[in-house]
Parts: structure tokens; sequence; C-alpha cells
């Protein structure tokens, strides 16, 4: 700024020189008084107009442009926030639900196993009797059918030996030798 | 071929408006350009749009706007938008019409101290005025500062009045030399290309490039100072109402 003082006063004062003698009425423009009046005329004329218009129409307009503004924003942020709010609380419901879903789940899982299993415990028991008792008939029977095939193997060979008695020797033999005989081979 | 730098500051009367006492009021080339400075403003403030997403000529009104908004915020605080209207038109005029006023052949209405001084002394009398009014005498309480000793109190009184009755002349003083010294720089040089030409012939118009590129990195700069003056003004207008708004610093 200084500077700019400097320079002002040197082309100033060289230029007031030179019009001095120069065609013009005289003097340096900006020196010449009886300009003064009409410039100040105008000035406060002009002015005043600017200063109305400015501060009747202009600022109003375009602060309230720059307001409207800031409030079309904070609004939209606020609005986002809020539906940013909405969703994290949805997201957390959501995975509440789910923790829970998973944990009654599995107790319904575990559940139907454990019925499952003592279910198929108790089955595997009464056939397990079953077949035991169908084992046990099954070994009587054998038994039983033994017994009989070794009382009818005496018969059959009592029958045999004296037979074969009698076509060795042509006698008949006592019955109730060869039975004996049969029983003390076949115990032996 | 006649160089005149100061031609360009003349007052030409366009036509008469009336008298007042033995005074002659003229709409003048000064008062042209004023109404042109007006109009620009006005269209420029009352012409773009009010849209949610500002286009070219809105930005540039929010832009000024905001600029001169929060250098009244920064300087005299939130008290001072009381004042925004009168410093944005204050800083509105003097910028545009120092900006017209580079165009060539055009006219700097701030090249005229009368009108410069017209405006710092509404500036002057403006910080009086709403100082004693709203602070009655603490106003005058700018003018002791504290913690200066007793002995010197007088001295230091005698220089803070001088300084604040000195401001309206170095406020206005400040921006009138800016600008006439701009242009009669400006001018100088740009007659210079014009003088070598017709008085060296072809060698004069070869030797000419060398003003007519400092006259163009001159305008660059004028530019600059046209936009900085209106600035400067402005905020030392802000730093005035400051004291008036807050007498006790």
């Amino acid at each position: 700024m200084a500077e700019s003082h400097g320079g002002a006063k040197g082309p100033a004062a060289g230029a007031h020189t030179e019009a001095d003698g120069g065609h013009h009425g005289g003097g340096f423009p900006p020196f010449e008084s009886s300009t003064f009046a009409s410039q100040l005329v105008s000035l406060a004329i002009f002015f005043v107009v600017l200063y109305v218009i400015v501060s009747k129409l202009a600022l109003p307009r375009i602060g309230g442009a720059i307001e409207a503004r800031q409030n079309k924003i904070e609004g939209d942020l606020a609005e986002a926030q809020k539906l940013k709010d909405q969703s994290d609380a949805a997201l957390k419901a959501y995975e509440s639900e789910l923790a829970a879903a998973r944990t009654r789940a599995q107790a319904i899982g575990n559940e139907s196993r454990d019925k499952a299993n003592a279910q198929a415990e108790a089955e595997r028991k009464t056939l397990e009797e079953q077949l035991a008792a169908k084992l046990a008939g099954a070994e009587k029977t054998i038994a039983s059918t033994r017994a009989t095939a070794m009382s009818n193997v005496r018969g059959i060979a009592a029958d045999a030996a004296g037979q074969i008695v009698q076509q060795l020797t042509g006698v008949v033999p006592d019955a109730a030798a060869v039975n004996a005989a049969v029983d003390a081979s076949l115990k032996g | 071929m006649k160089i005149d730098p100061i031609h360009q500051f003349n007052i030409e009367p366009l036509f008469t408006l009336g008298h007042i006492g033995n005074h002659t009021i003229a709409f003048t080339n000064s008062s042209l350009y004023m109404l042109v400075a007006v109009a620009i403003i006005s269209i420029l403030m009352l012409a773009s749009g009010t849209q949610l997403v500002p286009g070219r000529l809105q930005s540039v009104a929010e832009i000024s706007y905001e600029f001169v908004a929060s250098t009244i915020r920064s300087t005299a605080g939130a008290e001072g938008m009381k004042f925004f209207p009168l410093i944005f038109s204050l800083f509105m005029f003097i910028c545009v019409s120092n900006l017209v006023g580079i165009i060539p052949y055009t006219f700097t209405i701030s090249s005229h101290l009368i009108v410069t001084a017209a405006l710092a002394l509404l500036v002057f009398f403006t910080v009086l005025i709403y100082g004693v009014y709203k602070n009655g005498l603490k106003f005058f309480k700018i003018f002791v500062p504290h913690g200066v000793p007793g002995y010197i109190l007088p001295l230091v009184m005698f220089i803070e009045v001088l300084s604040f009755f000195l401001r309206p002349v170095s406020h206005s003083v400040r921006l009138f030399a800016n600008m006439l010294a701009g242009h009669i720089a400006l001018k100088v040089f740009a007659g210079f290309v014009a003088m070598l030409g017709f008085s060296l012939g072809a060698i004069g118009w070869v030797g000419g490039v060398l003003p007519l590129a400092l006259t163009v990195a001159l305008t660059s700069l004028e530019l600059l100072v046209a936009f900085l003056q209106a600035y400067v003004f402005a905020i030392l207008t802000c730093i005035y109402l400051n004291d008036a708004i807050h007498p006790g610093h």
C-alpha cells in the first residue's frame, strides 16, 4: 500500500504541471472544484439507490437462497441420520432374532434327538427280548427234535442189528439182547 | 501524436440536471459510470437465480455475499452484521466501478478524490454517530488506551485523536491515489507504444513490444489493485465500525 502511495505522488504531481499548460480548462481534473457538486449529487443519488437495492432486495434474496440451501442440507443430513439409525436398529433386531432362532433350533434338535434315541433304545430292547425268547424256543425245539431223532436212531439201529445178526447167523436174536447191545454201542 | 495521460480523468457533462446555488448540477460521464456500476450490481444480485444448486451468476452473487459477510464477522464480530448492507454496497460499488474502469476508454469513478472522500466521510460519520449513539460518552474511551502511564497519556491521547480524525483522509486518499496512479501508469506505457511507432516507424513498432508487454502486465496488476483497494476500503470500514461497536477493545 505504501508503495502505491509513493508511486501515486510522482505521476500525479507530474501530470499536474503538464495539465496546467494543457488544453483542458486548466487544472488537474480530480482537483477541479467546479465538477465537485455534480459528482457529489450523482454519488449521493446512485449510492442511496444502490444501498436501497442491496439492503431491501439483493441481500435478503441471496441470503435467503444460502439459508434455504443450508437448511436443506441440514434437513437431508438429519433425515439420512434418522434412516441410518432405523436401519441399524432393524439390523440389530434381525441379529438378535436370528440368534434366538438359532438357540431355539438347537434346543429342538437336541430334544428330538434325545427322544429318538430313547425310542430306538426301547425298541431295541423289546426286539432283543423277543429274539431271545424265540432263540430259547428254537433251542428247545432243537433239543426235543434231537432227542426224538436219537430215540428213532436207537430203534432203527436195533432193527438193523437184528436183521444183520439174522442174515449172518440165521438165528433170530433176542430183542432184549440186541437193544442192550445197541444202547451199549450208542453210549460208547 | 499527443499523449495526455490526464485526459481520461476529465469530467464531461452530458446534460444539465439543474442548479444548486450557483453550482450547475450535470449528469456527467462519472454519473454514467456510477449508473453502470449500480446496474451491474443490481443485475448480478437480482437476476441471478436462487436455486439450490447455483449457476455461474448465482455463484458469483453468493461468493460476494459470503466474502463480505465473513470479512465483517472476522473484523467487527456478529454485531457488525448490522452494517452488512452498507459495507456490501461500498465494497461492490468500488470493486465493480474499479473493474469497469480498467476497460480502455472507460472512466474510473474512484480516481476522483471528491468521490472517495465522500465515501470515506460517510464511513467516518457513521462510525462517529453510531459510536456515540450506542455507547454514549464511553465511545471516547477509544482515545484512551489502557495500560499507558499517566504522564504520557496526554501525548498518546493527542496522537489517538489526531489519527482518528485523519482516518477519512487516509481512507479516501489510499483508494484515490491507487486508482489514479495505476491509470496514469497504464496510459503512459500504452502511449509509449503509439509514440514509438509513429516517431520511429518500423523500428518503433518493433520496439513498442516492450511497453506493450508492460501494459499487459500492468493491466493484470491493476485488476488485482482494483479488487484489493475495494477490499481494503471495506475492511478498514469494518475495523472503524468495530471501534464504534466495541470501543473498549
